[in-house]
């Protein structure tokens, strides 16, 4: 289903909608990412961005150019950030959605013992976590980015 | 009324046309992969545990051994995707959104209506309606080659490899630990070292337990059977009464802050830096640190405040 879409252009036009973020420093335009990584995430669209999909084609490469430095030690720091962000959005959002690999894993589970859950209710859940992802993540990239200025 | 099983047959239905394709393209180890897939869902049941457990050692066999080929199919062209893309904006989301949408609604739905769906599975059997109704939209949108929903989940099948697989695979290595009585050792030794009914002690072994085991493991669907047999079951749901949905899912989610440090959850940490060419191969998982400590705290903090009221 997802395949199909993307034949036809999905992953270009999360691209679009990336590359469309204005952001002049390496934590807005990171943490712009964040937020969209989370909720497409949380709609269960895990696959249409990530290391390969956007991370190194994308994200990276913006992030090193919003960084203008030509310290190749900083620019790697600009780089792992970027991997970084990439990872907490992916993890802190699918959680949400309901029919995650996890999620479905814990139902299973809780079976076995006897507790019956359906997956909406353990993913609500999830919500509290991914909103102090967010603000925890997205504080870092601030002080990163002042960081970044000195 | 509508059951699980009619979702088991759906997606083994799925794997038999996949098992046909890769066939025809002379893919024998992924059209053995597909079989298997498919005839673990049209008849598990009629299988028994041993059967499965054959099934699954089969599976783990052809992966293991590198039989299976990789992706390689014929798609359209980057530069014919960025001008539908450009033609189609961001309508081409929908269709995507149609299935948490109608897995979100059907929940609800069939929970106000009972009797037509299984009351326990609703939302698995929503989420396959959804499936269906947005390959129906495809189909009639952009009307691709009927054939070509089914090449393309078996490209990106091909492509993902036996990794579609293997979280399910970690999750039964956990429940073997389980089974093994690993939990109840962890169990016997956390319940030691708690100062006697102490709700803050347990819930500090839990949600640290989660994310040391997963460090170890490299995956929290691993260290998740584990520790919830060992303290999240007994001690938080059983013995202090925790809303069991509150201590599993943000137990969960301190796995993954776990993921977030170690070297073992390699897809998401090691590859990474060898994709960005870096010279440290554990600078992502650096950058991270200073992420996944304060997060871990909140989802300690989090059990211990939601799931046990007063």
């Amino acid at each position: 289903m997802i395949g199909v879409l993307e034949r036809h252009g999905l992953q270009e036009r999360a691209r679009t909608l990336i590359a469309g973020l204005k952001g002049a420093t390496v934590g807005r335009l990171l943490t712009g990412y964040l937020l969209i990584r989370q909720l497409t995430a949380a709609l269960g669209l895990t696959s249409i961005a990530g290391h390969a999909q956007t991370v190194r084609p994308l994200v990276a490469p913006m992030a090193v150019a919003a960084a203008a430095s030509d310290d190749e030690t900083t620019n790697d720091q600009v780089k792992a950030m970027a991997a970084a962000t990439d990872n907490i959005g992916l993890f802190f959002g699918e959680d949400i959605f309901i029919a995650i690999g996890s999620i479905l894993l814990m139902k299973g589970f809780l079976e076995q013992q006897g507790i019956v859950l359906e997956p909406l209710e353990l993913s609500v859940w999830a919500i509290p976590t991914a909103i102090a992802a967010f603000l925890i993540h997205g504080f870092r990239l601030w002080r990163f980015d002042r960081r970044l200025k000195r | 009324m509508i059951t699980l099983a009619f979702v088991y047959v759906i997606a083994g239905l799925f794997f038999g046309l996949l098992c046909v394709l890769s066939a025809r393209a002379t893919r024998w180890g992924n059209a053995a992969f597909y079989a298997l897939l498919s005839l673990s869902m049209l008849a598990g049941n009629q299988l028994g545990d041993f059967g499965n457990g054959v099934l699954a050692l089969a599976l783990v066999g052809i992966a293991g051994f590198g039989l299976m080929a990789k992706g390689g199919q014929v798609s359209t062209t980057p530069a014919e995707r960025q001008v539908e893309a450009d033609r189609r904006g961001n309508a081409l989301f929908v269709p995507a959104l149609i299935i948490p949408a109608t897995a979100l609604l059907g929940t609800l739905l069939f929970k106000q209506l009972p009797g037509l769906a299984d009351p326990k599975q609703v939302t698995i059997i929503a989420l396959a309606i959804g499936v269906i109704l947005a390959l129906l939209a495809c189909q009639l949108w952009l009307r691709p080659n009927p054939i070509a929903p089914f090449e393309a989940g078996r490209g990106l099948l091909d492509t993902v490899g036996w990794a579609a697989v293997l979280p399910q695979m970690l999750a039964s290595l956990g429940a073997v630990f389980a089974l093994a009585g690993v939990g109840d050792v962890v169990g016997g030794l956390v319940g030691q070292a708690i100062p006697n009914g102490s709700l803050l002690g347990a819930v500090l072994a839990f949600g640290l337990g989660m994310a040391l085991f997963t460090m170890i493991m490299g995956n929290a669907f691993a260290a998740f059977p584990v520790m919830s047999a060992a303290i999240g079951v007994p001690l938080l749901i059983h013995a202090h009464h925790g809303n069991p949905a509150i201590v599993c899912a943000i137990g969960m989610l301190s796995g993954f802050c776990g993921t977030l440090m170690t070297p073992m959850a390699a897809n998401f940490n090691i590859v990474p830096a060898a994709l960005l060419e870096l010279k440290d191969q554990n600078a992502v998982i650096r950058a991270q640190i200073g992420t996944a400590l304060p997060l871990l705290a909140v989802n300690i903090a989090l059990i211990y405040w939601l799931a046990f009221p007063g």
